[in-house]
């Protein structure tokens, strides 16, 4: 059927998203009381209180019939609704329009719309109202905070400053199985190294005493949190995506753009705060840090997070919030942190290099996989492409990301170890394996390839890539 | 204030006549002994030595006054010069004829300035003349000339032991000549000049004998000079300067010894470090020629620590003498009548005592603030181990706690000595393996010394009794463990099993199981059976220590029957049965293990499962598909046979 016109593809997006509390306006008429925040904010007031209803009777709806567990999803044929209630009678609620295919017909009648309604999965636009909320309360405690210490008014006007800003950087297009994983990225490393690293991080929280936790990045990649693991898991989300992403492009730039930093001048080394004062130099400098809220004993902590970065190396310093930080301070950090780790950055990056060479870069068969341990959130892609601040590329077709996707799914509902292997339709393989926490998903382009040949090549990539860990075969 | 005096005399002694007109004290500096002579030693000779065997008494004819005497090397022959040309030998072996003999010295008009045994039989003849080495024939009651030199000698002094003779020569005595003795033979080593701050006119002896000590520091021979200040030239105060003195080549200006003051001195050798006493002042300076001062030019000295006076002394009245009511008398130190022998002798003639002087490291502890200056110096003392682990506890708590910085130095330090001699020990052992014949035989079994601080010691003195302090932060505990794993990593030391355990110990107590298992993830506690059961011991409080440990069993990869065993606990009895496949076990394993964990699930069609992998292996094995009376699995069988019925179980092939 050759056609002029070609088929439009049109991917997932946001419609809407919403956040309520149906005790805040329980009276007719009072029902625009429950709305806390709501995208895209221009929609008319009734229709905005039409849907937030919607989504009440729905999450009341199906209540009934298992109390514990409400409604998580609400499929239609245009779009797909997601709830979430993170603290008692909170909900947020996203609305997905499904990806469709917009097909021109003949004789100039409007073209048809083909919605694309399972293409969607429920764990991932789930994992990712999840993160929103988690993201949220990393840099403003919970909503409940903000009720206590300023009302409905303190929490709508929090809630519009951080999603106002963090919905757009929302790119549902491109989530996939690592939204639902919500893993981090160790960087390999030799023991002596890493034990360096850990006496740095020592030193420094005993020299600056006001430092709380460290935590050591290097390539993006973590080495070592003293933040608690969910913490860590969130405040990791924020630097890659966000933080690293935003700093990276003047640091490619070539050394007489316009867009590099201004180097303060300092020939020692090359550490530099990523939040905070751009230069510590500058007379006006402000000495204001994001503040983060992470668990403690009791409750919430309020922290200042300071990013100090040497070429690769980055350290993440937190501090009570109640401290006000100073110029001084700022100064002290600088000199103690810059020299040392700029030492120990290019010290890792020697160590990096040696490793690689004995290893062999190009040895091992360019398996396509992502492994992920819930115990220790650890993540491994080669599937992904290095995040940017925008997107975040994948090198295989969106058709076998559904696939793990779905394999995914198939492994959460039980708890045995088990494996999947599917004969994807364009001559791929897809293989799933579940040993203990632990999750692996393989990609295999060959075309003729029998079940046991595929079964022998995933056994192959276990004992090279896997081989220090007890993975069932 | 805490105690500063870091040297002291000898607890116990040696005592002796004190010198009087009618006795006269000798001391030998090559047997330590003291010569009391009695009117020339007719009314007695009474010899005391280190230890009650080397101390003996005696009679002998008055022949004139006694100029010196000394013992051959194990009481045999005593020699006694009482005239300038000549020297007397008396038999102390036993069965020997006991009539003295004499023998005149060989040059003509010569002198003799003293005399030197460089062993049991053989003597050294110091003239104004030169030198003349002689071999004694006790039986016959001569001597034979081995070997002699002219030379014109001002003053000479000895060094018994390396038996090594230093001769001052040329009219100013600053060209020093030495020669050295060894089994019959005698060589003369490399002259040198010793310079001189001022050179006299018209030239006349100037370099006295007072002013030049020898002794062996770290192993080797140096020659000190104590050089007076000067008003000409424009140094602060008198020094020290050392020659060493190597067995062969040019003897070599290798120390300087700053003094930073001016007076009478006398030196001595305690445990390698130069000890300098100061007259005026009654205090004592040491110096270690190994300690670097970075702030000095290259081979230049400070003292280690400031001035002190030797501790106080006070003299035990015992003896017939004492009347046990009368307190103790202090004892003057620095006293004008004292006279200082190498290494470590003080003699007071007049009151008749001879003292060892001895370095006491506690004291130096709380003088030499910089920590890592204090270890490098401690670490080269001979008993200093009991102090190191002191200072170790010490800068972890209390009020001299130090920084983190200070604590990885002194780690640093104690690592480097730790290694150095595990190192040695190791290819020791390789020698020692590969056979003696291969040239191994000239290998000695390394000395482990007080220096010597091995994991062990620092866990049982210094860090159990630090990781169960409540005072100290849990942060700065786990510091300080990192900082000491991190220590011998660097020096590549196998970390022991009871530190990790410390570590372990620690973060759970203070619930930082994320750190652990950070820890765990970089492989930081190294892998090992113990350590991976311990981590099975925590999965109650912590359930990721499971994978962990398991992840640990695998790599090690002699730990499969660990794995099976943790698998069947955990009832995954067919994760238990596809691992032992997977690593070729399966023929070997116990099929009753298995059928027992499987039962005890009380799933049936596991069970069932088992029962006939097991029966397919056997049919494999064995041709036939029943249990071995060997393996008890009677029971198994007949719950299967219950179960599924009869019919169930595998037949026996017929093919």
């Amino acid at each position: 059927m050759a056609s002029g016109a070609q088929d439009k593809q049109y991917t997932p997006s946001l419609l809407s998203f919403f956040i309520y509390n149906p005790t805040f306006g329980p009276r007719e008429g009072e029902e625009e009381k429950k709305i806390l925040f709501y995208h895209p904010s221009e929609i008319e007031k009734n229709e905005k209180i039409r849907n937030v209803g919607l989504c009440e009777a729905i999450v009341q709806f199906t209540r009934t019939f298992c109390p514990t567990k409400p409604a998580k999803s609400l499929h239609t044929q245009k779009n797909r609704q997601f709830f979430f209630e993170p603290e008692e009678n909170f909900w947020i609620v996203m609305v997905v329009r499904n990806p469709m295919i917009e097909k021109p017909n003949k004789d100039g009648k409007p073209s048809t719309i083909e919605y694309q309604e399972e293409e969607l999965l429920d764990t991932v636009y789930g994992a990712v109202v999840r993160q929103c909320y988690s993201m949220y309360k990393l840099f403003n405690g919970t909503f409940g905070r903000a009720m206590e210490s300023g009302g409905v008014e303190l929490l709508i006007q929090k809630l519009e400053k951080f999603f106002y800003r963090y919905l757009q950087t929302l790119h549902l297009q491109s989530c996939d199985l690592l939204d639902v994983f919500g893993g981090i990225s160790f960087f390999p490393l030799d023991k002596m190294t890493y034990l360096k690293i850990q006496s740095f991080v020592n030193r420094v929280e005993e020299s600056l005493s006001l430092i709380k936790y460290t935590a050591f990045l290097y390539n993006d990649q973590l080495i070592w949190s003293g933040l608690e693991q969910d913490d860590m898991r969130i405040l990791y989300k924020y630097l890659t995506t966000s933080l690293f992403p935003r700093h990276s492009e003047p640091e490619l730039a070539g050394r007489d753009s316009p867009l590099r930093p201004e180097v303060t001048g300092n020939l020692l080394h090359y550490g530099r705060f990523l939040t905070g004062p751009a230069n510590l130099k500058d007379p006006e400098a402000k000495f204001r840090f994001p503040k983060i809220f992470v668990s403690a004993e009791d409750g919430y902590e309020e922290l200042h997070l300071i990013v100090y970065k040497a070429m690769s190396a980055a350290a993440c310093f937190m501090i009570s919030a109640n401290v006000e930080l100073t110029r001084e301070f700022c100064e002290q950090l600088d000199g103690l942190v810059g020299p040392q780790l700029t030492l120990l950055a290019s010290d890792i990056c020697e160590q990096f290099t040696i490793n690689r060479r004995i290893s062999g870069p190009e040895k091992e068969p360019q398996f396509k996989f992502i492994y992920f341990n819930h115990m220790n959130l650890a993540e491994k892609s080669t599937i992904h492409m290095r995040k940017t601040a925008s997107v975040c590329l994948t090198s295989v077709h969106p058709d076998l990301m559904k696939i793990l996707g779905d394999i995914n799914c198939d492994f959460a509902r039980v708890d045995e170890d088990e494996e999947i292997i599917v004969k994807a339709m364009t001559d791929y393989w897809v293989v799933g394996k579940k040993s203990d926490q632990r999750e692996l998903y393989v990609i295999l382009n060959q075309k003729n390839a029998n079940l046991i040949e595929v079964n022998e090549e995933v056994k192959r990539l276990c004992a090279t890539q896997f081989n220090n860990i007890f993975f069932l075969d | 204030m805490a105690e500063e005096h870091y040297l002291e005399l000898s607890e116990n002694p040696v005592q002796f006549e004190h010198a009087s007109s009618v006795n006269n004290v000798f001391f030998d500096e090559a047997n330590k002994q003291v010569f009391a002579v009695r009117s020339g030693g007719a009314t007695g000779v009474v010899v005391k030595g280190p230890d009650d065997k080397s101390s003996v008494a005696f009679r002998m004819d008055d022949k004139g006054e006694v100029k010196c005497i000394k013992f051959s090397i194990g009481n045999k022959i005593l020699a006694v010069q009482r005239t300038s040309k000549s020297v007397d030998f008396i038999n102390f072996i036993p069965d020997y004829p006991h009539t003295e003999f004499t023998q005149e010295c060989k040059t003509k008009n010569a002198s003799v300035l003293g005399f030197c045994w460089t062993s049991w039989n053989e003597i050294v003849f110091i003239t104004d003349q030169g030198i003349e080495f002689y071999q004694v024939f006790p039986d016959k009651r001569s001597l034979k000339l081995l070997k002699s030199q002219s030379i014109n000698v001002n003053w000479y002094q000895y060094c018994p032991e390396t038996a090594v003779i230093l001769l001052s020569t040329t009219v100013q005595g600053n060209v020093l000549q030495p020669f050295a003795f060894r089994n019959g033979t005698m060589t003369k080593m490399t002259k040198f000049e010793i310079e001189l701050p001022v050179v006299p006119k018209p030239a006349k002896l100037t370099l006295s004998e007072r002013d030049i000590a020898m002794a062996t520091i770290y192993g080797q021979l140096y020659v000190m000079y104590l050089k007076h200040h000067s008003r000409t030239a424009n140094s602060p105060g008198a020094e020290v300067v050392l020659y060493h003195l190597p067995r062969e080549g040019a003897c070599k200006k290798s120390h300087v010894l700053k003094l930073n003051t001016t007076g009478k001195f006398a030196l001595n050798i305690v445990d390698n470090l130069i000890v300098v006493h100061h007259q005026s002042s009654q205090t004592s300076l040491i110096f270690d020629i190994r300690l670097k001062e970075p702030d000095c030019a290259v081979n230049t000295h400070q003292p280690v620590l400031p001035a002190r006076s030797i501790h106080p002394y006070r003299i035990p009245l015992s003896g017939p003498a004492a009347v046990p009511t009368q307190p103790p008398v202090p004892c003057q130190l620095y006293s004008s009548s004292w006279s200082v022998f190498q290494p470590d002798i003080i003699i007071s003639a007049s009151e008749g005592y001879l003292w060892y002087l001895q370095v006491r490291l506690p004291p130096t502890v709380h003088l030499l603030q910089d920590k890592g200056k204090l270890m490098d110096f401690l670490l080269r003392r001979r008993d200093c181990k009991m102090v190191i682990l002191s200072v170790c506890s010490q800068i972890l708590d209390g009020q001299e706690k130090g920084s983190l910085p200070v604590v990885a130095t002194v780690f640093d330090k104690l690592n480097q000595v730790y290694k150095e001699y595990l190192e040695a020990e190791q290819s020791y052992t390789a020698a020692m393996e590969s056979g003696p014949s291969r040239g191994g035989g000239a290998q000695k079994r390394p000395v482990r010394t007080q220096a010597v601080i091995d994991q062990s010691d620092m866990y049982t003195h210094v860090l159990s009794a630090f990781t169960e302090r409540k005072d100290v932060s849990h942060k700065f505990i786990i510091a300080v463990l990192m900082e000491y794993i991190r220590s011998l990593n660097q020096n590549q030391i196998t970390v022991q099993h009871y530190l990790y355990e410390l570590v372990i110990k620690t973060l759970v107590q203070n619930n930082l199981f994320y750190m652990l298992h950070q820890f765990l993830q970089y492989h930081v506690l190294s892998d090992s059976k113990p350590l991976a059961c311990l981590l099975l011991s925590l999965e109650s409080t912590y359930p990721p220590a499971h994978q962990l440990s398991l992840d640990m069993l695998k790599r090690l990869s002699t730990a499969n029957d660990e794995i099976v065993e943790v698998l069947l606990s955990k009832q995954q009895v067919l994760g238990a049965l596809r691992f032992i496949r997977s690593v070729g076990g399966h023929d070997n394993v116990s099929a009753r293990k298995f059928l027992d964990a499987a039962r005890q699930t009380g799933d049936q069609m596991l069970f069932y499962t088992v029962f006939r992998s097991f029966q397919q292996r056997n049919q494999r094995l064995r041709g036939n598909p029943s249990f071995n009376p060997g393996e008890h699995c009677e029971e198994h069988v007949a719950h299967f046979k219950q179960l599924f019925g009869e019919q169930a179980l595998m037949k026996p092939s017929t093919v």
